[in-house]
C-alpha cells in the first residue's frame, strides 16, 4: 500500500535578476496514513518553500511530491493548507460561516452536506457562536481557528500548516496546540506541521523532522516517542519531553552551523544529563 | 514573469504604436466613415497645420492663462480657508455640513450665471474654474490639517514653540502631501472646467476652437485640437506629480488621500 | 455630544446662511440677483410641474445608463487588463492619454456622430465615466493580497467563482472609489451634453431661461443643479455603505482602538 504523502529528491532553485538561490537541495521523507509530522529547522532553511511544494502551489525544479500515489502537479483536491497569515488568508467580506463554506461550494457538495460539514467543523473548533460574524471583528486565535475549521470542513487527506500559530500569543497558542492534536484524534487526518518552536514540534508531533540549512536536505527523522495521550503541564514536563527537546536543540544548533550530519537520538534509558 | 523596466517601456511603446496603426487603418478600410473620425496621418497633418497658425497658440494661450489663474486662486483660498478650518475644531464641525453640501454642486450649474454676469469675458472661465478647484484643494487640506498628531504637537508646546513656529513645524509638514494630492486633483479639474467654459460658453481658448472646427465642418483640425487637449491634460498631470514628488522628497511621511 | 446638539451643528450654518441669503436680497432690485423668495416662487411653478417628467427624468435616465453602460465597460475591461501585467504595461500610455482628454470635447465629437438625439448624450456620458471606472478597476485588481490567493489555488476556488469572490470583491472598494468620480463626471457631460447642442433636458431648459433673460428661472435652475448634485451625492454615499460596510470595518477594525 503506497504511503499516504512521498517527497523524493525534492530541489528547489529561484532564479532572478542574476542570483540564484537553491531553497531545497534534495528532500527525501515520507508520512503514513494519519501522522502528525512536525517539520523545524534553522531560519531560511526552506521550510515554507517545502511546504509550497507539496500544496501544489510551488512547482520543484527536481524531484517529486506524491500524493496517495500520484504526482502534484498543482494543488490536490484532497490537501487543505493553513496558513501562517491568518488574517490575509480569511475573505473579509465574508462572515466566518461563508468563510468556511467556500472551498465545498467549489467542490460542488449538495447544500444539506455543506451546513453539515461546516456546522461540524465550527463546532469542532469552538467556535459555534460566531459564525455569522466577520472575520475583522474577531481576536487573532479566533480567525485561525476559523481558517482550522474551514480546513477540517473540507476533508481533506493531507492538513499542511504552516507555522500557523506563529502569530499568536503564547496562551492562545496551548489551547490551538491542543486544539490541532484533538481535531487530528477525532478525524485521522494526516498533518504536516511546520514550526520553528522546537517545544511546540515535540508536543504535538509523532515525527519530527529536522531540516538542515543550505544545502536543505533532511538532517534528522525523530520519533517521538511520548504519550499518545498529551497535555501542556504534564507532558512538557515530562523528562523524555525534556530530552527530546534538548536533542532537537542541539540538532538545529548544528544545522545552523552547517554540521548536517544527525547525531544519534537519545535513548530512554539514559537520565537527562545537562548539555551533550 | 513580471515584465521588467525596460520591457515595460517597449510594451508600452508598441501598444501606443499599435493604437495610432489602428487609427490610421479603420478609417481607411472603411469601417467607420472617415468624416467621422479621420485617419491618424490626416489628424497629423491637420495638426501640423494648426501649430503654423498664430490663433492656435493665442488660444493655447488662453486656456492655460484661464488655468493657471484660475488654480492660483483656487489654491491660494483653498489652503487659507483649509488651515483656518481644519486648525479650529469648533470651525470644522460648524462647516463640515455646509461644505458636503456645496462640493457636490456642479459647477456647470453656473454656466448660465456666469454668463449673463460676465460674458465671454475670462472672468467667466475664472468663476467656473476656481469654484471646483478650490473644493479639492480645501477637502484635501482639511483633512491634512485633522491628521496632525496631537501628540507632536504638545511635544511643540512644551518645547516652546509658539503658535507661528508650531504651524511652520508640525502643522504644514503633516499638512502638506495631502496639500499636494489637493493640488494634483484641482490642476486637473481646472483643466477640464476651462475647456468647458470655452466650448459651452464661448470664451477664448482651445474649447471654442473645437467647437468652431466641429460647426464648422473641419473635423481633421477638429480631431487635432482634442489631441492637444489631450496632451494639454497628460502635460497637466505629469507635471503635478512630478512637482509633488520633488516637495514631498524631503518629507518622509505616509502618503494618504483623504476620499 | 448628544444627537440633539449634533444635528443642531450640522444644520446650523446652512440654515443661517440661507436666512441671510433671503433677507439679504429681499429688497433686492438688482436684475442679476432677484429676491430668494421670487427664486423659490420660480422654482415651485417651473420644476414641480410637467416640466419633471418631460425634463429633468429624461435628463436623470440618460445619466443613469450612461452610467451603467461605462460600468459594464470598465469593469470587465479593467478586470482583464488588471489581470495581465503585460497588457497593463503595453495599454498604459495609450490609457494615460485617452484618460488625459477633458471629458466636454467629447461632445462636439459625438455631435458628428450621432446628431444632438439622447444617443449622443448617452454616448457622451458614458465615454467620460468609462474612464475613472476602468483604471481604478485595473488598479484594485492588480492589488490583490498573495496569501488570498494561494488560499484559492489550494481550496480549488477558480473561474467564476474565483473572479466574483476574490477577484471583484477585491477590487470593490477601489471600483466604488472608480463609480464615485464617475458620478461627478457624467453629471457634468449631461448637463452640457444638453446646453451645448440640444432640444430637451435640463441643460437645455436652464440656458434658455439664461438667453431669455427668464432669471428667477434660471436660478431656480440652478438650485435644481446644486440639488440634484447633493441627493445623488448622498444616494451613492448610502449605497457604497452598504456594499463596502465589511471594508470599513477592516480598515477601522486595523487602525486599532484609538
Amino acid at each position: 500500500m503506497s504511503k499516504t504523502l512521498e517527497i523524493r529528491g525534492l530541489r528547489k532553485v529561484y532564479d532572478g535578476h542574476g542570483r540564484s538561490v537553491e531553497a531545497l537541495a534534495d528532500l527525501t521523507f515520507s508520512v503514513e496514513a494519519s501522522e502528525l509530522v512536525c517539520v523545524v529547522g534553522p531560519s531560511g532553511c526552506g521550510k515554507t518553500t517545502l511546504l509550497r511544494c507539496v500544496a501544489g502551489l510551488l512547482e520543484p525544479t527536481a524531484g517529486e511530491v506524491l500524493l496517495q500515489g500520484d504526482r502534484v502537479a498543482g494543488p490536490p483536491p484532497d490537501l487543505a493548507v493553513v496558513f501562517q497569515e491568518y488574517g490575509r488568508s480569511l475573505f473579509p467580506w465574508m462572515t466566518v460561516r461563508a468563510n468556511v463554506e467556500l472551498p465545498l461550494r467549489s467542490k460542488r457538495l449538495p447544500r444539506d452536506r455543506r451546513d453539515q460539514l461546516v456546522g461540524g467543523a465550527l463546532a469542532a473548533v469552538d467556535l459555534g457562536d460566531v459564525h455569522g460574524a466577520y472575520p475583522w471583528q474577531l481576536s487573532g486565535g479566533m480567525q485561525q481557528r476559523v481558517a482550522i475549521a474551514r480546513a477540517v470542513a473540507y476533508e481533506p487527506q493531507v492538513l499542511l500548516m504552516d507555522e500557523p500559530f506563529a502569530a499568536v500569543d503564547a496562551q492562545t497558542r496551548a489551547e490551538l496546540e491542543d486544539l490541532v492534536r484533538s481535531v487530528w484524534r477525532r478525524t485521522g487526518v494526516t498533518i504536516v506541521f511546520v514550526t520553528h518552536d522546537i517545544d511546540e514540534a515535540v508536543y504535538l508531533g509523532q515525527r519530527v523532522l529536522v531540516l538542515s540549512s543550505s544545502p536543505t536536505h533532511v538532517q534528522e527523522d525523530l520519533a517521538v516517542d511520548l504519550p499518545a495521550e498529551r497535555d501542556q503541564l504534564t507532558t512538557r514536563s515530562d523528562p523524555r519531553f525534556t530530552q527530546l527537546r534538548t536533542h532537537l536543540y542541539a540538532q538545529i544548533q548544528r544545522a545552523k552551523r552547517g554540521g548536517g550530519q544527525p547525531s544519534p537520538p537519545p535513548s530512554p534509558e539514559t537520565a537527562a544529563a545537562p548539555g551533550t | 514573469m513580471r515584465p521588467g523596466r525596460r520591457q515595460r517601456w517597449w510594451l508600452g511603446a508598441s501598444g501606443l504604436l499599435g493604437f495610432l496603426l489602428l487609427l490610421e487603418l479603420v478609417p481607411r478600410a472603411g469601417l467607420v466613415p472617415d468624416r467621422y473620425l479621420p485617419p491618424t496621418s490626416r489628424i497629423a497633418g491637420a495638426l501640423a497645420d494648426e501649430l503654423g497658425e498664430p490663433a492656435f497658440w493665442r488660444a493655447l494661450g488662453d486656456t492655460l492663462q484661464g488655468w493657471a489663474v484660475g488654480l492660483a486662486l483656487a489654491v491660494g483660498a483653498g489652503v487659507g480657508l483649509g488651515l483656518l478650518v481644519g486648525s479650529v475644531p469648533a470651525l470644522r464641525a460648524a462647516t463640515s455640513s455646509t461644505i458636503e453640501f456645496l462640493r457636490p454642486i456642479p459647477s456647470v450649474a453656473l454656466i448660465p450665471l456666469a454668463v449673463l454676469l460676465f460674458g465671454t469675458d475670462l472672468r467667466s472661465k475664472l468663476l467656473l474654474v476656481v469654484y471646483a478647484s478650490f473644493w479639492q484643494v480645501l477637502v484635501q487640506v482639511v483633512a491634512g490639517v485633522r491628521d496632525v498628531d496631537p501628540v507632536a504637537m504638545d511635544t511643540a508646546h512644551s518645547y516652546g514653540l509658539g503658535r507661528w513656529g508650531r504651524i511652520r513645524h508640525v502643522v504644514w509638514p503633516t499638512a502638506l502631501p495631502y496639500a499636494m494630492t489637493g493640488f494634483r486633483l484641482a490642476a486637473a479639474v481646472a483643466l477640464i472646467l476651462a475647456i468647458t467654459a470655452e466650448l459651452i460658453i464661448g470664451s477664448p481658448g482651445l474649447g471654442r476652437e473645437i467647437a468652431v472646427a466641429q460647426t464648422s465642418g473641419a473635423v481633421p483640425a477638429m480631431y487635432a485640437l482634442v489631441v492637444v487637449a489631450g496632451l494639454l491634460g497628460v502635460g497637466v498631470n505629469l507635471a503635478a506629480r512630478a512637482l509633488e514628488r520633488q516637495v514631498l522628497a524631503w518629507h518622509p511621511a505616509t502618503r494618504r488621500e483623504a476620499p | 455630544m448628544t444627537a440633539a446638539r449634533r444635528v443642531l451643528v450640522a444644520v446650523g450654518l446652512p440654515v443661517a446662511l440661507l436666512a441671510l441669503w433671503w433677507v439679504a436680497s429681499a429688497d433686492s432690485q438688482s436684475f442679476y440677483l432677484p429676491p430668494l423668495r421670487q427664486i423659490l416662487e420660480a422654482f415651485a411653478d417651473v420644476w414641480l410641474g410637467p416640466r419633471l417628467v418631460d425634463d429633468v427624468l429624461p435628463s436623470l435616465a440618460r445619466l443613469l445608463a450612461g452610467l451603467a453602460l461605462a460600468a459594464v465597460a470598465g469593469v470587465a475591461l479593467g478586470v482583464v487588463v488588471g489581470g495581465s501585467l503585460r497588457l497593463r504595461a503595453a495599454l498604459e500610455p495609450v490609457l494615460e492619454f485617452l484618460r488625459a482628454i477633458p471629458p466636454p470635447v467629447l461632445v462636439p465629437i459625438f455631435i458628428l456622430v450621432a446628431g444632438i438625439g439622447t444617443t449622443m448624450k448617452v454616448l457622451v456620458i458614458s465615454s467620460g465615466c468609462l474612464w475613472p471606472i476602468l483604471l481604478n478597476t485595473v488598479e484594485g485588481v492588480r492589488a490583490r493580497d498573495e496569501v488570498l490567493e494561494d488560499t484559492c489555488r489550494a481550496y480549488g476556488i477558480r473561474g467564476p467563482a474565483r473572479l466574483r469572490h476574490l477577484v471583484l470583491r477585491a477590487a470593490s472598494p477601489q471600483i466604488v472609489t472608480g463609480l464615485r468620480q464617475a458620478l461627478a463626471i457624467g453629471i457634468i457631460l449631461m448637463v452640457i451634453s444638453e446646453m451645448f447642442a440640444a432640444s430637451s433636458g435640463l441643460g437645455f431648459t436652464i440656458i434658455q431661461f439664461q438667453r431669455g433673460f427668464a432669471i428667477p428661472e434660471m436660478w431656480s435652475g440652478i438650485l435644481l443643479l446644486g440639488l440634484l448634485g447633493v441627493v445623488l451625492s448622498l444616494g451613492f454615499r448610502g449605497l457604497e455603505r452598504w456594499v463596502l460596510g465589511w471594508y470599513h470595518g477592516l480598515r477601522r477594525a486595523q487602525r486599532g482602538p484609538s
